[in-house]
């Protein structure tokens, strides 16, 4: 069953500078509910977490708490606690005196502060390091010492912007794991921010895909991945071959010059759509066949599968399967009419092209690495 | 990579150079002579007699280190506020306020002085003023008062400039962090501005409480002779040769109070931010 909304935000919109940050965003976010923010740099994720901590007053639109519109309310009367993006661990306290700090503005017994914060450490596997300073930790301990923080004000909702961003790929597996285990026990609702689209599908109840300030998708991680509502969330969640047809009539759709059954109906007679097809759902045939024909470029060895880019009339498409296939090879295509999944076109359409310059498409689109500035080295010794 | 090393610290030695000159010829050896003068008599002979005779001058020295740490305490009592607003004020009250700030110290200590006493002076400026809108004459110069106003006027720039510099460096991510944590505005002050900007403020306790306890012309010329400060004595002592001894020793009494208070100071500042105290 569905819980009761806890935080609405409802018509949001932010400029800075006569530029447009967030636009009209409109957002339920329920009780005991992971949510994420997900979306490339500069979407306007931080601003809409900064809207929701106080930090920011939107310059249209309302936050609503449990039902009362709370735009006025200053962050320190915000039953919310937040993971800053760069931590903001305070430089003149000890990391226990950092994570006491909002215990001690609510003035409770030394002796209940004194378990709280331990609880807190080994939560977060940083026991006896207590006296020591913020500044002589490694990134990622700065980091587990704010989420400590936070976390220990035993707030009604956590916002985390990006809290994992600076740990080592196998840190970030397990504090990933670690935060989820921490939101079952604590019921306490996340608001989490992330460019990484398997961190957010891993994560989350509900995902949240932003661009250029406005919501693209809002969705479970399995409904944003099979049934993506755009080119855009189609092509920042996994991989997905984005092609150019025309919708004939309702169920047959034009691509690469052929017509296809699909399951998609409703749009105008020969209106111009994106066609939206994951790799995992082409299957390689013989040519004979194929309902396209083209000829492999380049195959790389994932592991379970083989990534394969096929040229099909200088449209490059990427497969991925398990079976072998030899470069240079001429292989049919076979598509399901249930793996075609037709989008109408949107402004974000003609950013995505094909795979032929994969790589660099990725990193223009997503940024993902980008962020990643501290080196995560991690020091258990001590 | 080795000729290259020694090169450049050869060359860094060079750049040196002028100013290890200058450090002997007017601090090292200055103070050398200070301290001969202090431990020997007339004819050379080394003594304490200087030293044990200070005893006579405890007043002067309780006098002045009394009238430093008040004018110091309300240079903090009004520097911070003021130092606190500019941080946060818009940026063209912030450069007007600065530039208020900074132009008394662009002009001579003496005529900062003088003009305080123009305006103090019994037929001053305020003093005319007063009669001139039917109230009587009130006497400020020659009081106490006058020598601690006169201390406030000329080293409150010392004292705001320091916390003022401190306080724009402070990232507003610690301030949010706080109110995030569930402070007020006040507990945000009392809990993280005030503690991360102790720098300053120790740095500007000593640049205000250092020549206010060492000045000599301000006592004189706003005190009206009335007030010995240790700066005046030494002074005095300092215009006839026969009395140099005694004077050395009492600036070389002074110092070593300087430096303890410096030092006691510099304990107070975190060794981690510190940086801006002497
Ligand atoms: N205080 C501010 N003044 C001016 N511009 C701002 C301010 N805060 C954010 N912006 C701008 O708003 C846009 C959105 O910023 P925001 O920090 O919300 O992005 P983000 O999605 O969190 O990005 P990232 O993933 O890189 O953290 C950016 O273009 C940013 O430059
Ligand atoms: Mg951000």
């Amino acid at each position: 069953m569905e819980k009761p909304v806890l935080i609405r935000l409802k018509g949001i919109s932010k400029s800075f500078d006569g530029e447009t940050v967030l636009d009209n965003i409109d957002l339920d976010i329920h009780d005991e509910e992971f949510i994420t923010l997900l979306g490339p740099s500069g979407c306007g994720k931080t601003t809409t977490l900064r809207i929701i901590g106080g930090f920011e007053t939107p310059d249209s639109g309302d936050v609503f708490f449990e039902g009362k519109r709370i735009n006025d309310l200053p962050p320190y009367r915000r039953q919310v606690n937040t993971v800053f993006q760069r931590y903001a661990l305070f430089p003149h306290l000890n990391v226990f005196e950092n994570i006491a700090f909002g215990l001690r503005i609510k003035k409770l017994s030394e002796k209940e502060i004194r378990t709280r914060v331990k609880e807190m450490l080994e939560l977060v596997n940083l026991r006896g390091f207590e006296k020591r300073h913020v500044s002589t930790l490694s990134g990622g301990q700065q980091q587990r010492v704010a989420i400590a923080r936070a976390l220990v004000n035993n707030p009604k909702v956590l916002l985390l912007d990006e809290p994992l961003a600076a740990l080592d790929l196998k840190l970030r597996k397990d504090m990933q794991n670690e935060l989820k285990n921490i939101q079952k026990k604590t019921h306490i609702t996340f608001i989490y921010v992330t460019h990484d689209q398997e961190e957010a599908l891993t994560m989350s109840d509900t995902v949240v895909v932003m661009a250029e300030g406005r919501i693209q998708q809002i969705g479970s991680p399995v409904d944003i991945y099979n049934e993506p509502v755009n080119a855009f969330s189609a092509d920042f969640i996994g991989e997905s071959n984005i092609i150019d047809g025309v919708m004939l009539e309702d169920y047959k759709a034009k691509f690469s010059g052929k017509v296809f059954d699909c399951l998609d109906f409703g749009f105008e007679k020969n209106e111009p759509v994106d066609i939206v097809i994951r790799p995992e759902d082409v299957d390689v045939v013989p040519v004979e066949r194929g309902m396209l024909v083209g000829k492999v470029v380049n195959v790389t060895f994932k592991g379970v599968h083989y990534e394969v880019i096929v040229d099909v009339d200088d449209y490059k498409w990427m497969i991925q399967t398990t079976d072998y296939v030899a470069p240079e090879a001429t292989i049919g295509i076979y598509i399901e009419p249930d793996a075609i999944h037709v989008m109408k076109k949107s402004k974000y359409s003609s950013l995505i092209g094909d795979y032929s310059s994969y790589s660099e498409e990725l990193e223009r689109l997503s940024d993902v690495d980008e962020i990643r500035e501290e080196p995560a080295e991690e020091r258990y010794a001590e | 990579m080795r000729s290259n090393v020694r090169y450049r610290s050869l060359l860094e030695r060079a750049a040196a150079a002028p100013h290890m000159v200058w450090s002997i010829l007017f601090i090292v050896a200055p103070l050398f002579f200070v301290l001969y003068f202090a431990i020997t008599d007339a004819e050379g002979h080394i003594t304490l007699n200087n030293l044990a005779s200070l005893t006579d001058y405890s007043n002067i020295f309780l006098l002045s280190v009394s009238f430093a740490l008040i004018a110091t305490i309300i240079c903090l009592l009004i520097g911070y506020p003021l130092a606190y607003f500019m941080s946060r004020t818009g940026k063209t009250t912030r450069r007007v306020l600065l530039l208020l700030l900074m132009l008394p110290m662009w002009i001579s200590l003496l005529i900062r002085t003088y003009s305080l006493m123009a305006l103090l002076d019994n037929g001053g400026l305020l003093n005319s003023l007063l009669v001139s809108l039917g109230f009587g004459r009130i006497r400020i110069i020659g009081t106490g008062g006058a020598v601690i106003l006169g201390m406030i006027y000329d080293f409150l720039p010392y004292m705001v400039l320091p916390i003022y510099t401190v306080l724009t460096k402070l990232d507003p991510r610690y301030i949010e962090a706080a109110a995030d944590l569930g402070c007020n505005s006040l507990q945000v002050l009392g809990k993280v501005i005030i503690p991360l900007s102790l720098p300053g403020v120790i740095s500007g306790i000593t640049m205000v409480f250092v020549p206010s306890i060492s000045t000599f012309y301000i006592s004189q010329k706003l005190g009206g002779g009335a007030f010995d400060l240790i700066g005046d004595t030494i002074e005095r002592q300092f215009q006839h040769p026969s009395t140099y001894h005694t004077g050395a020793a009492i600036s070389l009494v002074m110092m070593i109070l300087i430096i303890i208070s410096v030092a006691i100071m510099n304990r107070f500042s975190d060794s981690n931010s510190g940086g801006f105290v002497v």
